[in-house]
């Protein structure tokens, strides 16, 4: 019977890859990022997943404009990195877990949502830079890799009850799956952030709070605010918080907070890093 | 439908409109994943843009490197990237870039909300200071 061992949330901002690329965790600058991640390790050593069902949204790799899915799920053997057009080391490849994908997109139709199915998808940062921050030391990925995309680059994105619900359909599939599997969940991007227009580098650690205040116990009180509400509080970029709470629905009814760090800025996003159990 | 919104102050949504006006564009910078297409771009710009129906006004944005001019045109700034990107230009660069203001005062304004400051006092700062 297969376990879901907790949730790890976390930024994927570009140059956090590039930090790691150059030996600048230590960095003044850096140092409070990556003081959050000691506890992830020890967590993950310590609960041992070797599957993971990661929310993230594409930047422009897999995805272009000329097919834009809401929701896309991976069902591919393997998802390779490429390169991104600005200057990242190339991430190592995933091996994927086509049964239990194919599983997921069973699960996700038979609860009517309609998500686009990939047997070839390359993964961008938004995966491969909470992997290597989880990590670090590793020669290949300990897990196997069941990736679901959502669309927040190309409006209208869905809302953020829609999302919670996805979430929640996949733990109902995630509970049915008959192999043994050690399952953590992944919400990756965010929080507060905007990269573009007059109110570039904008960032609100309030309603940040307000998320991860909530997230855990009551995630329904972040489906309140509309899309645009979103956008407004967390920035363009911030609606990456979708990932976060698909991933929380994708946990289980119930959660504890075991792990926490927030810091910003860096880059031009407020970070944090996030771990639950199941409650 | 949708109904109306209220703005949101210096903020361009990418939506279906700008999708469709900024298609070309989009697929210019979506080209720089490549590294031969980048080198193309830099070996000879006129004629790598020339494979591309950009508007006039895409062309005119990208000859000034007018990041705000590019959103303007339909640019998504996660494709923007890519093009910001050859030049070696970071988002702290392209923040100052669309804020016209020094790249040391926006990374000011970063760290200014890192030290708790609002962004809207921190943002006023920016402009002022």
């Amino acid at each position: 019977m297969a376990e879901i061992v907790g949730a790890y949330f976390t930024s994927h901002v570009p140059s956090i890859g590039g930090a790691i690329h150059r030996g600048l965790k230590q960095d003044p600058y850096w140092k409070p990022f990556f003081d959050g991640f000691p506890p992830v390790h020890e967590w993950l050593a310590k609960v041992k997943p070797d599957v993971a069902v990661v929310f993230s949204n594409d930047h422009g790799l897999n995805f272009f404009l000329d097919k834009m899915p809401t929701f896309a799920v991976g069902a591919a053997p393997e998802y390779a990195n490429a390169d991104e057009g600005w200057g990242l080391p190339l991430y190592k490849t995933f091996k994927g877990h086509p049964e239990l994908s194919w599983h997921i997109i069973e699960g996700l139709v038979e609860e009517e949502f309609d998500p686009v199915t990939c047997q070839s998808m390359l993964v961008d940062h938004a995966i491969s830079i909470p992997f290597e921050l989880a990590y670090p030391d590793a020669e290949q990925w300990p897990i196997k890799l069941v990736p679901i995309g959502i669309n927040t680059v190309q409006h209208p994105l869905p809302s953020a009850k829609r999302c919670l619900a996805l979430g929640r359909s996949v733990h109902k599939a995630l509970a049915s799956w008959k192999g043994d599997e050690r399952i953590v969940v992944i919400g990756t991007g965010g929080l507060s952030h905007q990269l573009d227009g007059e109110r570039a580098g904008f960032m609100n650690a309030e309603y940040d709070r307000f998320c991860l205040d909530n997230l855990v116990s009551d995630p329904d009180a972040l489906t309140k605010d509309s899309i645009h509400e979103i956008v407004r509080l967390a920035g363009t970029q911030g609606v990456e918080v979708l990932n976060w709470i698909a991933a929380r629905g994708a946990l289980g009814p119930g959660a504890r907070e075991i792990h926490r760090n927030y810091h910003l800025p860096i880059s031009n996003t407020a970070a944090a890093t996030v771990l639950y159990e199941p409650a | 439908m949708p109904s109306e919104l209220e703005p949101i102050p210096g903020t361009t949504l990418f939506d279906g409109e700008a999708a469709r006006k900024g298609y070309a564009l989009n697929a210019l910078c979506f080209s720089f994943n490549e590294k031969v297409n980048r080198d193309a771009f830099l070996a000879d710009e006129a004629a790598y843009l020339a494979r591309f129906n950009l508007t006039p006004e895409q062309h005119e944005a990208i000859a000034k490197r007018d990041v705000l001019g590019m959103i303007a045109a339909g640019g998504n700034i996660y494709y923007l990237a890519k093009l910001a990107g050859i030049f070696g230009l970071n988002v702290q660069d392209v923040g100052s870039m669309q804020t016209g203001v020094s790249v040391d005062k926006f990374k000011a304004m970063l760290l200014a909300q890192g030290r708790g400051e609002s962004y809207e006092v921190a943002h006023k700062e920016m402009l002022n200071g």
